[in-house]
């Protein structure tokens, strides 16, 4: 499997980190490396078992519904970029 | 006092040999001595170091025989710069957290501190987001290594592993995703110990890969991982995968003698991906073990090939999805100039991340979207199931593993940095642990050409105490944990 | 051409907890903004979610109340995109295993002789938290973000494509919404957003077996714009294929001040979501116990209450429907019924849904808050039952209950002395006189006016004050006419 410039830019633009063209070459070639390695699993016949997705075979824990949270809003705002009235200023959002 | 275990410390603070400003005074002067060549701390802060020290000291005072005070009271540590700590800044090692200070405290820092009344000395460096086996990531500059300044600390925990290395602080938190605690204690002559995944609580530990992702202790030794793993672990209902399970003092096991324990020995880490020195480093350990009554055999763990693969799909998959929240608007770094919402969004990432950051979240996106999820991600999960299947099989057959816990010694700074897949195999060893969630860990068992060499100790879930054990049982009879770096 | 309409409708159901379904935040409404975000719900680096249980215990509820399978072991995942009110930069929901698989709702569409039932299937209904706001006011052309809302848990509702008409996706809409009041797991407020639809759209040539193109009509949050934009996109869609357009996949947004839809983004832009088990929360299971102890804390289901209303009461289909729209007015009916008696079922039924209704609807109160209590209404009826009162003096008595003019219908009649004069010798006499009083309308009604009858009947309701039983009266004029 072989990665081409168009398909790094395009994971790039999902992962919301510009990439300028010169960069893309050799991030297309580091990428490429990595998945040189990663090929190795596609030799391997794994029908039957089931994905691993955590460590331990735990169920989850519930919380009891209550309000534990106090308001932290003072505390967050102030570590914040921008913000005014109680909220978090952005760039105009288009819907 | 800076080469005192933890026990001594604890017990020197109790009987007021020394206070606790003393000792952290002590510290802090070689921190401010050593640092600025050694780069092992990002954030240092004497006067509120000095002011949890004063409180301890109060502790200490009120302390009585009916009530004494928890055992490492008074006793500073470093802590790995992913947990969230109030009133310092937790970078992450990232441009994206430079000046980022938490509104609230990881779980490892309220009970190292409010619980177990040690003292932060700072915050250490590592690898951006954990992510890298040299240091070489993080944005503060790459930490060097005690013994050799020419060579990395290791990483992540890099920082953390230096900073015990030098006796810049008599013990460190790390964290361990691939062998992040590990590695570095290889290379750095440190015991560090990766807990079963469950055991230390991630909440407020940034997350790099959630289900790989495992706080641990670097130390001088066994003994000192055993108290602090006491002081660390324990459950946390706001993390969901804590494990609930009853309290354990991990040192209660610590003498036991070694007579019929069964060591497993797989053929896959001992062949001629290591090398040679490092080797005889390892066979030299196996030997003492065997004269401390063990018993070896060999086992097989016939899919540890395909860890480091399967690794570096889940752990970017993941990594790909945390670290979505580092997008400019409510904390962190947000670019100075942007056209719109998306170029901020765009600019912001590229500008705060590096590159090794950046390489792996396009991984993770790209082997989660769409048509490549099934063949990558999913094929990785069920890689991560025969890997953990392996060791289900081969503690049958033996109570704990072992090998190397790195295939070198520290290598030179800028050696690696141009072949990432050079740098990824670094962790050959240690990934694999991570993917079935076991505790393992690694402890010092020589030198080779001037540089540590690490043992690998790898056990069953939940037999951490074992592993300290026997970690301590072997450093009873070697020393090779007692030697430090020349000229520190 | 004859064109069929194929409508699949997504419904987001807050649930009813007072904390968020990954946090320890409070969920009331209208809080100052994002002083209920905590730091869970902010993304701050290092946070992890818990899973709230009553977030878990709404889902089964409903899970059981549509006859679905609660699944024994449902995931979480992550839906991955970018997005100002998303702080996590993913949101947590369900995708491969949802929590409720399957299930169905039965409506009863349109009203009178043209109402008919119809079974709509679900797909699933699964858990996942909303998102905050975006406020679009002006700082500095700037946009404000409030995290309130952002972790509510939210059970997303999925129904299979099986409504064929507007009225017919409004149907499931209200039966939906209905329920998911009924069994108690979302208040339906939906001007705040507590149940908002999201209805899937498309037409096919009649006959035809494969799905048309379908465009997805977002967040619509009344059910009247439910069927506006339906009309309005169904109509859409079959000018563009008559006038040799093709309809693209895509999502789009109603915009009821000009009663149209717009484009939101196409198929191009769809995201790519990477959706994958999100590694901080372990799978739900929910076993045997936990399902059986939410099936004994069900209520009768507007289904069964509506079958039971048909099979023991009599009632029509369409008034059994209408009685089971909330529990409210079932629970004011039935106790209606407990104290008029079964057999009188049907008044009761008549004298909730108009009398009742009408009255309440005039003063814009809910029936919870009617001032004619159940056993009032109740023992109204039964004095109707019985004779004491006719209707029109009922609607009266109504009306004095109403205002409080006395504790019961009877209290009311004594006092007000509106008793139905029923005395046989009584009417004659009055009969009697009146037929005396007015020859003029005899000999009427004699050369064959029927009209001058019931200038007669009038006369003597007249001459009762209205009391006077109006069958009775009918009987005995037409006796002494006859005679």
């Amino acid at each position: 499997m072989s990665l081409t410039l168009e398909q790094v830019q395009k994971i790039a633009r999902l992962a919301r980190i510009e990439i300028s063209e010169t960069e893309a070459g050799t991030t297309r070639d580091h990428l490429n490396g990595i998945f040189q390695l990663i090929e190795q699993m596609q030799a391997v016949d794994t029908r039957g078992v089931e994905p691993m997705a955590h460590a331990q075979e735990q169920s989850q824990r519930l919380r009891d519904d209550i309000v534990s949270e106090p308001d932290c809003r003072a505390a967050c705002l102030a570590i914040a970029p921008e913000t005014e009235a109680g909220l978090y200023l952005v760039p105009k959002v288009i819907e | 006092m800076i080469n005192k275990s933890l026990k001594q410390l604890g017990q020197a603070l109790a009987a007021k040999d020394i206070s606790s400003v003393e000792l952290t005074t002590l510290f802090l002067d070689r921190i401010a001595r050593h640092n600025p060549e050694l780069n092992a701390f990002i954030s240092v802060d004497r006067d509120r170091s000095l002011a949890q020290a004063r409180a301890a000291d109060a502790r200490l005072a009120s302390a009585s025989v009916a009530q004494p005070a928890a055992p490492l009271t008074g006793i500073p540590i470093a802590q790995k710069d992913l947990f969230c700590t109030t009133g310092w800044k937790t970078t992450c090692g990232s441009k994206m957290l430079a000046d980022f200070v938490s509104p609230y405290d990881a779980a490892v820092i309220a009970k190292l501190r409010d619980e177990a009344g040690m003292v932060t000395l700072g915050k250490t460096n590592m690898d951006e987001f954990a992510m890298g086996s040299s240091n070489e990531t993080s944005w503060f500059g790459p930490v060097k290594n005690p013994w050799d300044m020419a060579h990395v600390s290791g990483g992540s925990s890099g920082g953390s592993a230096a900073a015990v290395a030098a006796r810049l602080a008599p013990a460190a938190t790390g964290t361990d995703t691939g062998g992040s605690i590990r590695q570095p204690a290889a290379f750095c002559n440190l015991t560090g110990l990766k807990p079963t995944y469950g055991v230390v609580s991630r909440y407020g530990m940034i997350a790099f890969a959630s289900s790989l992702d495992q706080g641990g202790p670097l130390a001088t030794s066994a003994e000192d991982c055993a108290l602090l793993l006491n002081a660390m672990s324990g459950f946390d209902a706001r993390d969901s995968t804590s494990l609930d399970r009853p309290p354990e003092d991990y040192a209660r096991a610590l003498e036991k003698p070694l007579n019929g324990l069964r060591i497993g020995l797989p053929k896959e880490f001992f062949n001629d991906g290591c090398e040679p020195a490092v080797m005889a480093a390892v066979e030299a350990a196996i030997a003492e073990y065997r004269k401390l009554g063990a018993t070896t055999v060999d086992i097989s763990l016939p899919n540890s090939h395909l860890a480091v693969p399967a690794y570096y799909v889940i752990a970017p998959a993941e990594a790909s999805s945390n670290l979505a929240r580092f997008d400019g608007l409510r904390y962190g770094y947000r670019a100075p100039d942007y056209d719109g919402l998306d170029d901020l969004y765009m600019k912001t990432r590229a500008q705060g991340f590096g590159a090794e950051v950046k390489r792996r979240v396009l991984i993770g996106a790209y082997v989660l979207s769409h048509g490549y999820y099934d063949a990558y991600y999913l094929q990785a999960q069920r890689i991560r199931r025969l890997i953990a299947g392996d060791f289900a099989a081969a503690f049958t057959s033996c109570d704990v593993i072992i090998g190397p816990t790195s295939p070198t010694t520290a290598f030179k700074l800028g050696e690696r940095t141009a072949d990432l897949v050079k740098m990824y195999l670094s962790d050959i060893y240690t990934i694999a642990v991570n993917l079935a969630g076991l505790p393992a860990m690694s402890i010092p068992c020589g030198f080779a050409d001037g540089l540590p060499t690490g043992l690998q100790l790898i056990g069953n879930y939940f037999d951490e105490a074992r592993l300290l054990n026997a970690a301590h049982r072997y450093q009873m009879t070697t020393g090779w944990h007692e030697r430090m770096p020349e000229g520190i | 051409m004859k064109w069929e309409v194929v409508i699949g409708i997504e419904t987001h159901a807050q649930l009813a907890t007072v904390s968020k379904i990954f946090s320890g935040a409070a969920t009331a409404f209208g809080a100052e903004p994002n002083t209920q975000a905590s730091v869970v719900d902010l993304a701050l680096p290092g946070v992890l979610p818990v899973l709230n249980r009553k977030a878990v215990d709404c889902a089964i509820r409903f899970g059981l109340a549509v006859g679905a399978k609660v699944a024994e072991k449902s995931v979480f995942a992550r839906k991955n995109y970018f997005y100002p009110d998303l702080p996590k930069g993913y949101q947590i929901s369900q995708f491969e295993l949802p929590v409720v698989q399957g299930g169905g709702l039965t409506v009863q569409v349109g009203g009178g002789d043209a109402a008919y039932e119809k079974t709509i299937r679900l797909t699933r209904a699964h858990l996942e938290e909303d998102a905050g706001k975006s406020l679009h006011e002006d700082f500095h052309g700037k946009s404000g973000i409030d995290l309130n809302r952002a972790g509510t848990p939210l059970l997303e509702i999925v129904s299979e494509p099986d409504m064929r008409s507007s009225d017919e996706a409004v149907a499931y809409a209200r039966a939906l919404h209905g329920l998911v009041r009924w069994i108690g797991i979302c208040d339906g407020n939906m001007q705040e957003g507590s149940f908002r639809c999201d209805a899937n759209v498309s037409v096919r040539p009649v006959g035809q077996a494969a799905f048309g193109t379908r465009r997805e009509i977002k967040n619509l949050n009344s059910f009247r714009f439910l069927k506006e934009a339906i009309d309005y996109e169904v109509q859409w869609q079959i000018n563009e294929i008559e006038e040799g357009r093709a309809i693209a996949q895509a999502t789009v947004l109603f915009d009821p001040d000009r009663g149209e839809t717009r484009m939101m983004r196409s198929k191009e832009d769809a995201h790519d979501y990477r959706y994958f088990p999100d590694p901080d929360l372990l799978p739900l299971v929910i076993g045997a116990d936990w399902l059986e102890r939410v099936r004994g804390e069900l209520p009768e289901l507007p289904q069964q209450k509506r079958e039971r209303f048909q099979r023991e009461l009599g009632l029509s289909a369409y008034d059994a429907a209408t009685l089971t729209a909330s529990q409210e007015v079932a629970a004011y009916f039935e106790a209606t019924v407990a104290v008029a008696g079964a057999a009188q079922a049907k008044p009761c039924a008549n004298w909730v849904m108009v009398d009742l209704a009408a009255r309440l609807n005039k003063e814009g109160r809910d029936i919870a808050n009617a001032p004619v209590q159940p056993a009032q209404l109740g023992g109204l009826i039964q004095r109707i039952a019985d004779n004491t009162l006719s209707n029109n003096i009922a609607k009266k008595v109504f009306e004095a209950l109403w205002n409080g003019e006395g504790a019961t219908a009877d209290a009311v009649i004594e006092q007000q002395g509106l008793r139905q004069i029923t005395d046989s010798g009584a009417i004659e006499a009055l009969v009697d006189e009146v037929l005396a009083a007015n020859p003029g309308n005899v000999a009427e009604f004699r050369a064959g006016k029927e009209k001058a009858f019931n200038a007669l009947v009038g006369q003597v309701m007249k001459a009762a004050k209205g009391k006077a039983n109006p069958q009775q009266v009918n009987a005995l004029l037409k006796k002494k006419l006859a005679g």
